[in-house]
């Protein structure tokens, strides 16, 4: 075939060998594992013994500091699921399918993690576990959203068909969440004034902040490590028959 | 006595794309009729599902008026939801969706034309229908409008969304239940808009904004929710 120039650049050709994703990821690993470590280490320490309390809400207010991040990326890991399942339908990289189906199962944890320590936060805040508010419901839904694309993937035998499937639905899902958001927040405001009001968020000073920050890198990196690890495996799982896996494994 | 057979002598058929919504869509409804008990399966439910809150919660009119315009929008939603499963079922099982997809027609076409004849049998009788519900759990006769017209507005929406989980699930065995959580979270915006059309009714409150919303969400639906149902059924019968 003629040589065609194309408006890729090379590295993402490369994406779509999963030996060469393998090793790349192998490389990235330690490297991502250490920040995690370090950052959360930090991070926890820091937020937790060294932030000062928030004037109305005392000490309780420190769960942001786990709260927070989980909910930003259990939002961005969405996205991600959402853009390498266009990705695998388009291009039809494998890799990329990979990626999208180990993105779920670590998606909907977070969304879980996000939803308890909201509910655990709520308590002493607004004196319920659980209320109706725009925010919560739509990471309710987002979580549904998530055990949709689980139930999918798991219904389906061949992976191929259960990759194709699962990207449609991520990419329906995508186009719905803003909708889903705006109604749900439209919903709440029109129905009933918010009786929960959570204390105007103050102007944050920097050394809350600075600590949130530290925390939501560091959780990017743990997302980063634990979806290498679980890419890498499903790598070595469907590329079993191939004879770089049969070397690798012999090694072992 | 062997000639060899050839269809150089057959003319091709263009109907054009209306003869082609038209024809797809006389053959959906023509079949919808022959087998009636399907049709009114999801009007039977919608009326048991209603009558079940004034037995579950309380058979207080004050009471049963507040939830009314929630439970009759639930209640069409569920009957919609139950109804999508054999949309794209018998032509999958017998082999005629696969001819579809192999047809030069576009598909998008074809499929808006199912899910039209499909709301017609399933989201327009409920339609018609509701006011009933309405009598039976009190909704005050301001309301009836609104519930009309939301639901006129909002059930093609559910029928389009639900076909993308019907085409996603048509290859699998048991695909009911999986229908169902895959499609459901996607009804939300639905049924808050429809719901809070129906409550702004009661309340004498101007219902242009939430019929608007749904009239968006429906263009929105005519305009993406094919392509999705297309590719999902090439995934479906190629896997």
């Amino acid at each position: 075939m003629a040589e065609k120039k194309s408006w890729l650049p090379r590295w993402f050709y490369q994406l779509a060998s999963p030996r060469w994703c393998y090793e790349f990821m192998g490389r990235l690993l330690p490297w991502f594992g250490a920040g995690a470590l370090l950052l959360l280490v930090a991070g926890t320490v820091w937020s937790l013994l060294y932030a000062p309390a928030d004037y109305q809400q005392g000490n309780s207010f420190r769960i942001i500091y786990i709260h927070v991040p989980a909910a930003i990326l259990a939002q961005s890991c969405y996205m991600l699921m959402a853009v390498a399942g266009a990705i695998g339908l388009i291009w039809k990289m494998k890799v990329a399918d990979m990626v999208a189906k180990s993105c779920a199962p670590i998606g909907a944890t977070i969304a879980v993690l996000a939803l308890a320590t909201g509910a655990i936060w709520g308590k002493p805040t607004w004196g319920a576990w659980w209320v109706w508010d725009a925010r919560l419901t739509s990471m309710l839904v987002l979580l549904f959203l998530y055990l949709g694309v689980i139930a999918l993937h798991s219904a389906m035998e061949s992976d191929a068909t259960a990759s194709q499937a699962t990207s449609v639905l991520a990419l329906v899902g995508l186009v719905n969440i803003p909708i889903i958001k705006y109604s749900v927040e439209w919903w709440n405001t029109l129905h009933q004034p918010a009786t929960f009001t959570l204390t105007e968020k103050p102007a944050m000073p920097t050394e809350m902040w600075l600590p949130l920050l530290v925390m939501v890198i560091g959780f990017y990196c743990f997302f980063a490590v634990s979806l290498m690890l679980r890419v890498r495996n499903e790598i070595l799982r469907r590329e079993r028959r191939a004879s770089w896996v049969r070397t690798l494994l012999d090694k072992v | 006595m062997n000639q060899p057979v050839s269809n150089a002598g057959v003319r091709p058929v263009n109907p054009g794309m209306a003869g082609l919504f038209w024809a797809v869509m006389k053959r959906d409804l023509m079949l919808a009729f022959r087998r009636r008990s399907d049709l009114l399966n999801p009007l039977i439910f919608f009326l048991m599902v209603a009558s079940l809150f004034p037995l579950g919660i309380s058979p207080e009119p004050t009471f049963l008026e507040q939830i009314a315009p929630g439970v009759v929008w639930v209640g069409a939603l569920l009957a919609t939801l139950l109804s999508m499963d054999s949309l794209f079922r018998s032509d999958f099982d017998d082999g005629t969706l696969e001819q579809t997809l192999l047809s030069p027609q576009p598909l998008f076409l074809v499929v808006l034309a199912k899910v039209l004849a499909h709301w017609a049998m399933t989201g327009l009788p409920l339609t018609l229908m509701a006011p009933l519900l309405g009598v039976m759990l009190f909704l005050p006769s301001e309301g009836m409008t609104g519930l009309m017209l939301s639901l006129l507005l909002g059930t093609p929406t559910l029928s389009l969304v639900g076909a993308i989980g019907a085409a996603l699930t048509v290859g699998l065995r048991k695909g009911g239940v999986l229908i169902s959580l895959l499609v459901l979270p996607l009804y939300i915006p639905v049924l808050i808009f429809g719901a809070g059309a129906v409550q702004a009714a009661v309340t004498g409150l101007p219902l242009g904004g939430y019929l608007s919303l749904l009239g968006a969400m429906l263009a929105l639906g005519v305009a993406l929710a094919p392509l999705a149902i297309a590719a999902a059924l090439r995934i479906s019968v190629s896997g």
